[in-house]
């Protein structure tokens, strides 16, 4: 018996952990992610160069900096995706309550970047958006209160997520920082559809959505100027949006060539908000096509994937993750086509920007591993004789 | 708290009664619905992951279709000035009553920097310098180089300095377009006309907004979109303004007066035809208000409407006319001018001493203060006051500018018998020219008041009767003598007949303590023809002094007469006046042929 034993490789009853991630998690979404974080390297190359040479460093520093801050996000990703739901859930529970902490703490401790809101902490090589991090931490926080609420016996989580939501939005909304509120607002109503809405609710919270808008239209001179650009119809062309929509003509089909680009030049934000632009421009309506396939794929194949799934809170929490990245890219690109009123949001890995990576590399690690092949109880299914 | 019933209560009964653990039997049922339930929301799930799915796709698309479409269509160019195509001319012109310019726009350009677009700052503002010289070159480089994004360099561009600026060629440096306000005739009718300067400031536009005169009285109503940039038109006539300016500006300087104004009015309608203030200066280019010394000197200062002085005896045809009216005297009424007059600790004096009993018609021909101080006592305080108060003596005119309003004649605080006195002949209560213009209008269309306006008027004024028609043709046939015999003598214009009354008072000196000697205020109200007027013109001189004879001379006689006389002699003919020169007497008609 001992000498059976003795020397072999120990036999395990759980499956190692490379071979399982492999085996289960979507290569398809993956795929795509790695060839977005590779096109955002290749933009960075064409439209971080006049950023650089403005604040007086060497031309491709920042994409530098975005490979590196890329890297990070990459085994953030990988690592995240590795882990089972449970841990991916308390981990991210912890993250919330840090990232909201941070927040909470923003108006003292953090700086504007004479930007007028206040939504980084500066740490001198790198700065650090709190709200970023909050969003996967809120959406995975949300969905474990919603799938507790449908519990017999369960918790009010409805109630629950519908509070800290309510408080989130608020926070930002303060900062001034509308984008990610309504992100965070847009992320709730996806999972609360999900978790099963009444219709009608929807309806209203459509409606209250309109409302709060026209209130924020009305009191805030910030959001009130950037509806009115977007109102009027024809755009003044040496605005951003300007720029941006004369960049996507100028490219056409094929772009004007690999580094011919202008707009660069004349955007601010051509690295971050208007990356979509750069694109255009220089590689032509060809690699926007491509990168738009990319967003779409991710976000839709997760969806079908996450039709599968039966446990509430994974379901939830992946559509609610899949949805933001999805909204906030199509957000982007949406104002860059002037589909959307101005809103500075940045296109998610593929712009410039150290902790909107980061935070973006766990958001689509804890996607892909609520994405990955489950047993979904499909023999007990059969056995009950109930089709799937 | 709601009890949640036991369920299965029929299974739970049969193990109670059989002793089991009824909870075991709960947590099964609870499983067994769970399960039933995670199916029923997983289905719900599953339609609307779908829902969620195709509206992601499609949004996708939408935004891939908007891109493909925008791809498509042609770039425009970005020009820097595209919203300046649509300025057109926001400001309604001025024209005089014949439609002839007084103020119109003209497009121009104002030059901004935008330094972070700068490529070479230094040569940007050493080339400026050059192009201004009036700016410094230090400066705008400092402004250029420092932490500004925007700056104006340069409100207004004259098409020269455009095309220099331009030839600079650097990208930072940028023109909005402009429309500013420009007065062709220069410093004519500057006072009226006032000025105008940018409101707010954009690149593609600015706004411009009066500053005084009636460019600001009437700034809404000439930047009233809905006026449709009708002009405004004014009452002045343009030719008899410049005749008048030149004639007053003459007469300043040969009677070394430091200031002078002239109001010319037509006595129907109320219309200001004329209205000089000198100093003056020019609209184009408005000095800046004197921040120190006295702002009457200012040239920025309407003597005009805004001034108020003590008018001196150009007053008394009012205190006459007064009394004819209450039927007090007449004409012919002898008055008791011996002087000097005591009355209290204050004596009145005349000029000279004209004996001891004057006519009514020779004491405003003579210009008698004692006699005109008898008839105000025969008067009284509360008539008088009634009286000058429905001339409008009592405050500012109504004259469209918005410096009338500062106009505001100066009465005595405690209007005493004393006061009714002295105020007959001028003195106690100080008014500006306009005021006597209105005045003496009354007297001379016939009774009526007439505001003056000047608002180019399509007819007569039917103001409320102040006298009667009899009393006015008694006191304009008393001014008339005063210009063929009295003290207004230099004032006759031949074929014109000219009425007046002579006016010279002693400026009252500014700390309050008294009169100057030597500093008059000289004025000779008129009207011509004086049997039936048709204009009042008032000539003021400040500080007058005639040098030519012996002794400098400052009565109005010898200063303000004779320019208001040349003024007339100018004006008349380009009013469409006739001389009306009398049928030499027959004896001196020579029959040449029969």
């Amino acid at each position: 018996m001992t000498e059976m034993v003795h020397g072999s490789i120990p036999m395990r009853d759980v499956e190692p952990v490379l071979p399982k991630w492999w085996r289960t998690i979507d290569k398809w979404t993956m795929s795509c992610i790695l060839i977005l974080f590779g096109v955002g390297i290749l933009l960075g190359l064409a439209a971080s160069p006049p950023l650089a040479e403005k604040n007086g460093f060497e031309p491709f520093h920042y994409v530098q900096r975005q490979a590196f801050f890329g890297g990070l996000a990459l085994v953030a990703m990988l690592a995240t995706s590795m882990m089972n739901p449970v841990l991916v859930r308390r981990l991210a529970v912890l993250g919330f309550v840090g990232a909201f902490l941070a927040l909470l703490a923003l108006p003292f401790l953090g700086t504007d970047f004479g930007k007028g809101a206040v939504r980084w902490y500066s740490l001198g090589f790198a700065s650090i958006q709190p709200s970023e991090f909050l969003k996967p931490g809120f959406v995975v926080v949300a969905a474990w209160m919603l799938a507790a609420g449908q519990e017999i016996n369960g918790p009010p989580g409805r109630s629950w997520s519908l509070i800290l939501t309510v408080t989130i939005v608020t926070l930002l909304a303060m900062q001034p920082d509308f984008g990610q509120a309504c992100l965070i607002l847009f992320g709730w109503g996806v999972m609360y559809f999900v978790a099963g809405a009444p219709m009608l609710l929807l309806v209203g919270m459509a409606g209250g959505v309109v409302l709060a808008g026209s209130f924020a239209y009305n009191n805030s001179e910030h959001f009130a100027r950037r509806i009115d650009g977007f109102l009027s119809p024809d755009v003044d062309p040496t605005t951003q949006l300007g720029y941006a929509t004369n960049a996507i003509r100028e490219g056409g089909f094929f772009g004007v060539g690999v580094g011919e680009g202008e707009v660069k030049w004349s955007l601010p934000d051509a690295h971050t908000d208007f990356i979509i632009a750069v694109a255009a421009e220089e590689y032509g309506l060809v690699l926007v096509l491509i990168i738009i396939a990319l967003y779409a794929s991710i976000v839709v194949r997760s969806f079908l994937r996450l039709m599968k799934e039966r446990d509430p809170f994974i379901r939830l929490a992946g559509t609610g993750l899949a949805a933001m990245f999805g909204v906030q890219a199509m957000i982007n690109m949406g104002v860059a086509v002037r589909l959307l009123p101005a809103k500075g949001m940045t296109l998610p890995f593929v712009s410039y920007g150290g902790s909107s990576l980061i935070a973006g590399g766990i958001a689509v690690g804890m996607l892909l591993a609520f994405t990955r092949t489950r047993p979904q109880g499909e023999i007990g299914d059969i056995l009950r004789g109930r089709p799937r | 708290m709601i009890r949640t019933p036991l369920r299965p209560l029929a299974r739970i009964l049969d193990a109670r009664s059989r002793g089991e653990n009824p909870d075991a039997i709960e947590r099964e049922n609870i499983r067994l619905r769970h399960e039933e339930m995670r199916d029923r929301s997983r289905l719900r799930a599953e339609g609307r992951l779908l829902m969620l799915g195709v509206f992601f796709f499609c949004a996708f698309s939408v935004v891939g279709l908007r891109m493909g479409a925008l791809s498509a269509s042609e770039p425009s160019e970005p020009r820097a000035s595209a919203a300046g195509a649509s300025i057109v001319a926001q400001r309604a012109d001025i024209v005089d009553r014949q439609g002839r310019i007084l103020a119109t726009n003209l497009e121009t350009y104002s030059l901004y920097a935008q330094p972070p677009q700068m490529i070479n700052p230094e040569r940007a503002a050493t080339e400026l310098a050059r192009v201004f010289p009036e700016l410094k070159a230090e400066d705008l480089l400092e402004d250029f180089t420092g932490k500004r994004k925007f700056l104006w360099i340069r409100k207004k561009l004259s098409p020269e300095q455009k095309q220099a600026v331009h030839d600079i060629g650097d990208p930072g440096l940028m023109f909005g377009p402009r429309e500013m306000r420009l007065y062709p005739n220069g410093r004519l009718a500057a006072h009226v006309l006032g000025g105008a300067s940018f409101g707010r400031e954009g690149v593609h536009a600015a706004e411009v907004i009066g500053v005084a005169g009636v460019e600001r009285q009437f700034d809404d109503r000439l930047r009233d979109p809905a006026q449709d940039g009708k002009p405004l038109e004014l009452s002045l006539d343009l030719s008899v303004q410049a005749a008048a300016e030149q004639v007053l500006y003459g007469g300043m300087k040969l009677m070394n007066a430091k200031g002078a104004a002239a109001v010319l009015m037509d006595v129907h309608t109320g219309e200001i035809i004329s209205l000089v203030s000198l100093p003056d200066f020019d609209p184009n280019d408005r000095p800046r208000p004197a921040t120190e010394g006295d702002a009457s000197d200012s040239p920025l200062f309407n003597r005009a409407v805004q001034g108020v002085y003590e008018l001196g005896s150009t007053f008394k045809i009012f205190a006459v006319a007064q009394a004819m009216e209450l039927g007090l005297v007449n004409p012919d009424t002898l008055i008791n001018t011996k002087g000097p007059l005591q009355w209290g600790r204050h004596r009145i004096r005349d000029f000279h001493n004209y004996g001891s009993e004057l006519s009514i018609t020779k004491v405003i021909v003579k210009s008698s203060n004692i006699g005109t101080a008898r008839v105000a006592q025969m008067i009284g305080v509360a008539r008088q006051k009634e009286f000058l108060r429905s001339l409008g003596l009592f405050e500012p005119t109504h004259v469209e500018m918005s410096e009338a309003r500062a106009g505001k004649p100066l009465l005595p605080p405690n209007w005493s018998e004393l006061s009714t006195m002295t105020i007959s002949y001028g003195h106690g209560l100080s008014a500006t020219p306009m005021h006597l213009a209105a005045g003496y209008a009354a007297i001379a269309n016939g009774g009526t008041k007439v505001e003056p306006t000047l608002l180019k008027q399509s007819g007569p004024q039917y103001g409320p009767r102040v006298m009667s028609e009899n009393t006015a043709a008694a006191a304009r046939t008393m001014l008339r003598k005063v210009v063929t015999e009295g003290t207004a003598s230099f004032g006759e214009v031949a074929g014109y007949a000219v009425g007046g009354k002579t006016g010279t008072a002693d400026k009252p000196k500014e700390n309050g303590g008294g009169y100057y000697k030597d500093k008059v205020i000289a004025t000779f109200a008129s009207m011509f023809p004086a049997h039936d007027p048709k204009y009042v013109l008032i000539v003021t001189l400040d500080e007058p002094v005639e040098t030519s004879g012996a002794q400098p001379r400052r009565t109005a006689g010898w200063t303000a007469v004779p320019v208001a006389a040349e003024m007339i002699r100018r004006v008349a003919p380009l009013l469409g006046m006739h001389p009306e020169i009398e049928p030499a007497q027959l004896a001196d008609i020579t029959l040449t042929s029969n």
